[in-house]
């Protein structure tokens, strides 16, 4: 039996020792299965991509009540609502908290809960430490929030531009909230990138070479390089930011003769990366919602892949067009001009495929694809908006005005945070065993088209009027009147389309419990191997790891061509699914370590700020946790469980067919994959 | 194997007609498959320390920015190098890698006494090279030059302060897994571990050719 990580990883106990049943005299290994003590100490990835979601949508509650008074203190002239020290705080931290703590989590929720699923594994290389990856990004996120309740938040905008993030300009701790909170999630950034990485190239099923990964797991897999290459450069950033801040070092204080713009480049050889994290994974789920939804292949597929290496590899070469003014020269304002302009290009390859994989197909238009092509539509106009950024003279006229307001909203709320509402009616029977209703998921979709369009369409004409971005209000006969209205109206139409959401989740759940219905494995007629198994997926995914053979695999088992070339069903839906009868796996036990280790790092990360002795209790539960977790090993042998002991007789013929693979093809090189 | 309608033979049929293109995994002694045929734990190291490059890349273009900015007052960093002393302890470092080599040779073999030797003896030769470091910034702070006087100073304590973490880190990894050996649980066929320990080290050796050449040969 293929087991989920190797019962003898290189430092964990040889197999066959005894674990140690309170390792450090803390606390018995957790067994539970049901219960928030399997919550809490799970290792299981689609556990964790459910965590991450939830986690995510109540970051977005809190990001979206800032952008909701941000609107109503805008909504007349002369708003009285909040200060302009509070506005301030309200921006920054909507900007961060949707960057870091809504976009970036909901992506890593769809990544963690389906590339194990699309490449055919058990479960990512390093669960407990994707556990710990989670777990990090919420204490950052705590640590982020924490700062509302111990004197405010965050004031100098998301990227916290030098020398206004200096003690000098901005004297309260908000910023050092921001500094360590982005710290700690960039840990869980890392660590994500790292096992997911390496769960794409070293767990996929026999036969599944990369160039047969579908197009979403391509994605998150261009998507976690660039996590994994971005975050240490924010990570250097913000560790150089909190020593001048805390013990008085030199780096972005002007008065000592600092450069600001060392800030201004470090943040942005990070951020402009981060724009594209942000975006590809929801690519990604479009390119899988929209074939089935057409009943057709994606087009160029290869050329799908290649586009989005293709933004990987560019979008590190464009991260100067965020500072046109902030005079960097006309050399590097013409180059980075041209490589922005050049970005385009492969965007708009995927553009075109969506587009292509539409034509002539069998269009459904459910609620999920119709999210998809709300992304394809709304982000093409942001795409659009953000070449005429590219031109220099005139990004010079837009920077810092409602105009850039509107084009990264358009590319963020409706391309990204669009996709992902997609793919959460898309795979929600996978995740939890039950549709969405359909009629409100359609309002919902309706809605927040309409909404979002009113609230960030006028932002264009707002922007080229000339109204500035991040100021608190503006005076009545500005012009700027009406628009301002149209746009909060359009916030709070965006709020009720959420409640919408919210709601609809509720009802469904509710009718499904008291019908007792159950969804089928494959309600969607699906292309891809997580509709393969049973919904909601079994703990162990696969009763037997498939052998794949071609793109789209599970597709090909139910579908062929007859003489004529036409598509034929080959085999019923019910022969081709697992239904999760196999209990014979054995699966990495749960851990309460990660969560340990995790907790550690807001006690560090406050310590700084208000009391080092807070930051020996973070760094003794750190060091505790990391011992404990080294010496505790994956697989807990003392475990109950509710398969046989004989583990050689549950082989399977997958596994056999997989070892007589090996046999034809001892070895390969990794470069045909690529090739092939 | 019936139910997804593949028997052993088809399935074997369907390994063979890609087994050209398809690259399925070498196995482990543990009879663990993974698709490069390299380990999990292996392959995941290799991409944390890809990741390390950039931190240290902003680390060090933060130095290279400011390293004749003095405008706060103060000696700059390269007016208090002292190249030769440096030089011996980079040596240190460096043939801590040799024995490092030394030790994972011997972990493939099995042989845990001369593991042990050659761990402790690497890790010794990392504390060197960390108490030269220490020994340098004292005696720099007595000349003058503190964390906070100027921004070359501050650039320059940040980087060589991170590098050193990270070898205290690295010896701090080798006392362990000497301790794991010494409680026979590094046995031959687990030798790996003692390779990706190995593999972090030699990174943090080759960050300090970097470092010194850039940062004390390159005035």
């Amino acid at each position: 039996m293929a087991l989920t990580t190797p019962d003898s990883g290189p430092l964990a106990l040889p197999p066959g020792e005894r674990t140690v049943e309170n390792p450090l005299g803390l606390f018995a290994r957790p067994r539970t299965k049901t219960g928030w003590r399997s919550w809490v100490s799970t290792v299981d990835h689609k556990k964790i991509g459910i965590m991450y979601g939830a986690a995510a949508m109540f970051f977005f509650l809190i990001g979206g009540i800032e952008a909701l008074i941000i609107r109503l203190q805008l909504a007349a002239p002369d708003g009285k609502l909040v200060s302009a020290d509070l506005y301030n705080q309200l921006f920054t931290m909507h900007g961060t908290t949707m960057v870091f703590l809504v976009v970036m989590p909901i992506g890593a929720a769809f990544m963690n809960y389906l590339i194990p699923l699309q490449v055919g594994a058990r479960d990512v290389a390093f669960p407990r430490l994707n556990a710990f990856g989670f777990w990090s990004f919420l204490c950052g996120g705590i640590v982020l929030n924490s700062a509302w309740l111990l004197g405010g938040g965050a004031d100098g905008g998301w990227f916290n531009y030098a020398p206004n993030n200096g003690v000098t300009y901005s004297p309260t701790h908000g910023i050092d909230f921001w500094n360590m909170g982005l710290l700690i999630t960039g840990i869980a950034s890392l660590t994500g990138a790292i096992n997911l990485i390496v769960t794409c190239l070293n767990m996929r099923a026999p036969g599944m070479t990369l160039m047969k990964m579908p197009v979403f797991t391509w994605m998150g897999l261009v998507t976690q390089f660039l996590l994994l290459f971005a975050i240490p450069v924010l990570t250097a950033a913000q560790f150089l930011l909190m020593f001048d801040r805390l013990f008085n070092a030199n780096f972005f204080r002007v008065e000592s003769g600092a450069d600001p713009l060392l800030w201004e480049n470090l943040f942005w050889i990070f951020g402009h990366p981060e724009v594209y994290i942000m975006i590809l994974p929801a690519f990604g789920v479009v390119s899988e919602v929209i074939p089935v939804f057409s009943r057709k292949p994606i087009f160029g597929y290869q050329f799908m892949v290649f586009s989005g290496i293709a933004i990987g590899f560019m979008g590190w070469g464009v991260w100067a067009h965020h500072m046109f003014v902030s005079g960097i020269g006309p050399i590097s304002v013409a180059a980075f001009s041209v490589s922005t302009m050049f970005i385009a290009v492969p965007t708009g390859v995927k553009i075109l495929n969506w587009l292509a994989t539409m034509w002539g197909g069998k269009l459904r238009l459910t609620t999920a694809m119709l999210f998809a092509i709300g992304l394809v539509g709304m982000f093409t106009i942001g795409g659009l908006s953000g070449v005429t950024h590219a031109v220099a003279p005139s990004d010079t006229q837009q920077t810092d005005t409602y105009y850039i307001v509107a084009h990264f909203h358009y590319v963020l709320f409706g391309g990204a945070f669009l996709g992902f509402l997609g793919g959460m009616y898309f795979w929600w029977p996978k995740a939890f065993g039950y549709m969405l209703h359909e009629g409100f998921g359609k309002l919902h979709f309706w809605l927040i088209l309409i909404g979002f369009n009113l609230t960030f369409g006028p932002m264009h004409i707002l922007g080229l009027q000339g109204m500035p971005r991040r100021t608190y209000t503006y005076k009545d006969g500005y012009g700027f009147n009406f628009w301002n209205m149209v746009s909060t109206i359009g916030a709070f139409t965006i709020a009720a389309s959420m409640l919408i959401f919210a709601f609809n989740i509720l009802y469904s759940w509710r009718k499904a419990k008291a019908a007792k219905l159950s969804v089928p494995a494959d309600p969607w007629d699906g292309r891809s191997l997580e509709w393969m198994v049973a919904s909601p997926t079994p703990a162990h995914n696969f009763d037997e790891i498939p052998v794949v053979r071609t793109l789209d695999d599970f597709w090909h088992r139910k579908y062929g061509e007859n003489e004529a070339g036409k598509l034929v069903r080959i085999a019923a839906t019910e022969d081709v699914i697992q239904d999760g009868s196999n209990t014979d796996v054995h699966l990495p036990s749960p851990s309460y370590w990660p969560l340990v280790l995790a907790a550690g790092l807001p006690f560090i990360a406050w310590g700084l700020i208000f009391n080092l002795w807070l930051c020996v209790l973070g760094g003794a539960m750190v060091i505790a946790a990391l011992y404990g977790w080294v010496m505790e090993p994956s697989v807990d042998d003392e475990a109950p469980h509710d398969h046989g002991d004989d583990h050689d007789g549950g082989d399977h013929g997958d596994d056999e067919a997989a070892a007589e693979i090996e046999d034809a093809e001892p070895s390969g090189e990794a470069e045909e994959a690529l090739v092939d | 194997m019936t139910e997804i309608g593949l028997t052993p033979a088809e399935a074997q049929a369907a390994a063979l007609e890609q087994a050209s293109g398809a690259r399925i995994a070498a196995t482990e002694a543990d009879g663990h498959i993974t698709s490069t045929g390299l380990t999990n734990e292996k392959l995941g190291m290799w991409v944390f320390l890809g990741s390390e490059c950039l931190l240290f890349g902003g680390l060090i273009s933060t130095y290279l920015l400011y390293k004749h900015n003095n405008q706060a007052g103060g000696p700059l960093p390269h007016e208090l190098y002292d190249i030769p002393f440096t030089s011996i302890s980079s040596f240190v470092l460096l043939m801590s890698s040799l024995t490092m080599v030394l030790a994972v040779g011997a972990a493939a073999r099995g042989d845990g006494p001369k593991l042990r030797t050659w761990l402790l003896t690497t890790a010794l030769l990392g504390s060197v090279f960390i108490s030269g470091q220490v020994y340098e910034f004292q005696s720099f702070v007595k000349e003058g030059m503190g964390f906070t006087t100027n921004s070359a100073s501050s650039a320059f304590y940040t980087l060589t302060g991170f590098h050193g973490v990270h070898v205290t880190v690295g010896i701090i990894m080798l006392i362990s897994v000497a301790v794991l050996s010494w409680r026979g649980r590094i046995p031959k066929e687990r030798a790996e571990s003692v390779e990706i320990v190995g593999l972090y080290w030699h990174f943090v050796d080759v960050v300090w050719i970097i470092i010194f050449t850039v940062v004390y040969l390159i005035k």
